[in-house]
């Protein structure tokens, strides 16, 4: 009897046991499972990403700033965009950045950041984008943050295939996505063969970062994709893919899609230079600008120039050569030892890596298929080092992990291919979603990748994360490639629209990161120094306010005398000497925008009041507790009154 | 006085020479929102932040609760000190070189007496920076003195504040000590050359 009730109570409790242990026991496996990778971009708070990301913005004319592995979005930088939250292309300072040929021009379709570089490995000082709407090129200080260069590529119809930089930041590159009339004129648009041209620019870039357009060459009117350097070995070479070989100038995504082959245009810039040097240059007549923004000055300002040189190819043997390449290349991207040119065609079914040694082995040997516009065709065999076959549909672009292997974005397939340098054996795919355009490994395009992930940068994003209408952000991956196998980790959304990314160790960026503007550096013309300094003084229908702001009032923040249509500007300077305690200014029905001045800087709005009557100001970034109370207000009567000019605080 | 204890006395003086050069004493603010920390240094002839602008945005935290500017321009004993010091010095020196132990027990007494009044100086300021407020500050806190410690730490409001002396003092110290250990050398020296005798 006994015995019996035992063993009925053993058999339960081991029944139970096993429910437990295998119910429980899974989901704790579940969670393991799920816990590593979360481990993997977990960056615990108060610590650091390992790595800065750099995304461009695309239509939004930014770049966006990103860490690593975590995905943090960190800041965006207005560039080519005017941003009322910085008052940038809003303050009187900022507006020169954005002049142009064709006047105040402030958006564009921003393309591909591209870090500066010492000795071909990143350095951290700047980062470049393009421009592909109104051709131009900014430069971006990496202790700043802030847009320090802008300036305007002439003889071009679209900059696209651009900033490339040289190893040593020698100079940036830029070539035409659109071919014009160069210089420009008024034909039938079907005389595109006969008139329309394209052209490659080499911009210098000097010890400072002041940008230069040294030279260009006029070519045929393909369009011009993307473009790369050389390195090591080929370091004197900038290699440009092409599409639209076929010149047509209607219905492109038919009559541009004709030839199995366009062309990677590979110039031999230090040829170039010999020729610039010879005089062997046409100067042409072109206005374009370069807008620089002086730190000191906290000021931005705008020359024009009116001529350039350029280099025919006709006049100038051995400076330029077209590489036959399938099909529609996008991507042309250099291998970490400057020996392989790996390019990616939009419609092509193999990934074309071409070899610089057979290159130059061709051109020595004259192995042309034909000339084009005094261009010489190198033949197709002659310079191939090796195709990756199945690279997935749609291959665009290459980056490299400095361990003898590439990743290539394969758009159609939306996956990333690894393969294999040498053997070009694909050895991993990994799916990306959706329809990945660009990629980024950290330094995957230098001698030193730091060959740790790999972003994926994606076009489409449907049901990634929580829906926002119609539109959504840009979806991106982070993708762990120290193993064997590629490994997804994480997800994260991106500002539209990314074309291209950089990334960097962030120590290489934090050591120099600017915390203030010294205000005893500061020499803004209209700067002060000192609350006491505050004064408003009126030049005829101008009145010229030098404000002060700092916790937790303006100075003056009473004034009175300004009239009904003076031309009033605000002059405000942040006496702040603390980190991160910039001071907004808005005064009630601006027609612009606000300030955002940093310590120790000066920032000027101008305001142009049309009705008397009394105008509130105040602060719009949050500063203290009394940030509420830090106001003022504006008395603006009509134009004939005889109120003098008063102003004050505390009074 | 033997040689060398006269050598320790001149050494001595001369060290508080770096008196000049390093600060006396401390005081560190620490609190959530200032991860860099912020915080004073008190010299001879100056105070500064131990970041640069950290006295200025000292200031301008303290002007809430209606703590007075610290404007080292108005504070005597800035100007003072360097004086007391280079007194100290000159008067070592010529202890030093005429070896009279007399004059070293009067230097040491000098000492103890500047170090007790520099104290007392630095507490009554300190009674007086935290206790007397602007009746027209935007933060009161009924009951509320904000004088930071004479030495040692103190929670005021959301910052620790501590106190403490810096290079400069530690100067001092051993400036002292040296002194004295020249006394007790000569001495046993005397002992010694008593039993000889």
């Amino acid at each position: 009897m006994n015995r019996r009730y035992i063993r009925a109570f053993l058999i339960a409790a081991a029944v139970v046991v096993a429910f437990v242990v295998l119910h429980y026991g899974c989901q704790e496996s579940k969670d393991l499972t799920a816990g590593d990778e979360a481990g993997r971009v977990y960056v615990a708070p108060g610590t650091y990403d390992e790595f800065y990301l750099f995304t461009s913005g695309g239509f939004s004319g930014q770049i966006g700033v990103y860490g690593l592995p975590s995905g943090r979005m960190f800041r965006v930088i207005p560039i080519f965009s005017q941003d009322p939250e910085k008052a940038w292309g809003y303050s009187e300072e900022s507006k020169p950045m954005f002049m142009t040929s064709h006047g105040f021009i402030p958006w564009d379709d921003a393309h591909h950041p591209k870090l500066s570089q010492t000795d071909g490995v990143a350095d951290g000082r700047w980062i470049f984008i393009n421009a592909n709407n109104t051709p131009r090129v900014a430069r971006v200080d990496l202790a700043s943050f802030k847009t320090a260069e802008i300036i305007e590529i002439p003889n071009s119809g679209g900059n696209h295939g651009s900033p490339f930089l040289t190893e040593n930041t020698e100079y940036v590159v830029a070539s035409t996505r659109f071919s014009v009339p160069i210089p420009n004129e008024d034909v039938p648009i079907s005389s595109y063969k006969e008139n329309f041209k394209g052209t490659i620019s080499f911009i210098s870039v000097d010890k400072e970062g002041a940008m230069d357009v040294a030279f260009q060459i006029l070519v045929p009117g393909f369009n011009y994709d993307l473009a790369h350097s050389g390195k090591g070995p080929s370091h004197g070479w900038a290699f440009f893919t092409s599409y639209n070989t076929e010149q047509a100038n209607t219905l492109l995504e038919v009559n541009a899609s004709q030839n199995d082959k366009d062309f990677i245009a590979a110039v031999n810039w230090k040829k170039a230079e010999e020729y610039v040097a010879q005089g062997k240059v046409k100067t042409f007549n072109a206005s374009y600008f370069r807008n620089y923004f002086d730190e000191k000055k906290h000021m931005g300002f705008s020359e024009q120039k009116n001529t350039v040189k350029v280099l025919l190819p006709e006049d100038c043997p051995g400076l330029i050569y077209y590489l036959p390449t399938p099909k529609s290349p996008h991507g042309v991207d250099v291998d970490p030892t400057g020996e392989y040119i790996a390019a990616g065609g939009k419609l092509a079914s193999v990934i074309v890596v071409h070899s610089f040694s057979k290159m130059l082995k061709a051109i020595e040997n004259k192995e042309f298929e034909t000339t084009i516009d005094g261009i010489p065709v190198l033949k197709y065999e002659s310079v191939i080092g090796g195709e990756v076959q199945n690279p997935g549909l749609g291959p665009l672009h290459t980056e490299f992990d400095g361990n003898g292997y590439g990743y290539t974005s394969s758009f159609i397939s939306s996956e990333i291919v690894k393969w294999k340098i040498g053997t070009w054996e694909v050895v991993d795919r990994i799916p990306a979603y959706y329809s990945i355009g660009h990629l980024c490994v950290p330094g995957g395009d230098t001698r030193k990748p730091w060959g740790k992930y790999v972003i994926a940068l994606n076009k489409i994003t449907k049901d990634r994360y929580l829906p926002t209408g119609p539109e959504l952000t840009q979806s991106a991956q982070l993708i762990d490639i120290t193993g064997d196998k590629m490994k997804l980790l994480l997800d994260f959304p991106t500002i539209g629209e990314p074309h291209y990314a950089q990334a960097i160790p962030a120590d290489i960026l934090m050591k120099n990161s600017k915390k203030i503007y010294p205000i005893e550096e500061n020499q803004h013309p209209y700067g002060i120094k000192a609350e006491k300094d505050a004064k408003v003084v009126r030049e005829g229908n101008v009145v010229h306010v030098y404000m002060s702001t700092i916790r937790t009032h303006f100075a003056p923040d009473n004034i009175e005398g300004i009239k009904v249509g003076d031309v009033v500007y605000f002059h405000v300077t942040n006496l702040e000497q603390d980190w991160d305690i910039p001071h907004g200014f808005a005064v009630k029905g601006m027609q612009n925008s606000e300030l955002l001045i940093m310590p120790g800087s000066t920032e000027t709005i101008v305001w142009t009041p049309q009705k008397e009557g009394i105008y509130p100001f105040y602060c719009t970034d949050f500063c203290s507790a009394l940030h509420q109370e830090m106001s003022g207000y504006i008395r603006v009567s009509l134009r004939g009154s005889n109120v003098a000019i008063m102003y004050g605080t505390g009074k | 006085m033997k040689t060398r204890s006269k050598i320790i006395i001149i050494v001595a003086s001369l060290l508080l020479i770096l008196t000049f050069f390093f600060p006396i004493w401390y005081i560190d603010l620490e609190a959530p929102q200032y991860p860099e920390g912020i915080g004073l240094e008190i010299w001879l002839s100056k105070i500064t932040g131990q970041n640069p602008n950290d006295l200025d945005n000292i200031n301008g935290l303290n002007h809430y609760i209606g703590m007075k500017r610290i404007e080292p321009n108005a504070i005597p004993e800035l100007t003072i000190m360097p004086f007391v010091i280079i007194f100290m010095i000159v008067f070592g020196l010529v202890s030093g070189i005429l070896g009279k132990r007399s004059l070293v027990y009067i230097w040491i007494v000098l000492f103890v007496v500047m170090a007790a009044v520099g104290l007392y100086d630095f507490y009554l300021w300190g009674y007086d920076y935290g206790h007397d407020l602007d009746p027209n500050a935007a933060i009161k806190v009924p009951g509320m003195a904000y004088q930071p410690p004479l030495i040692g730490s103190k929670m005021l409001l959301n910052f620790n504040a501590i106190s403490m002396p810096h290079i400069g003092s530690w100067i001092l110290v051993l400036t002292v000590v040296l002194a004295a250990v020249a006394l007790y050398l000569d001495k046993k020296n005397k002992t010694f050359e008593v039993s000889n005798a």
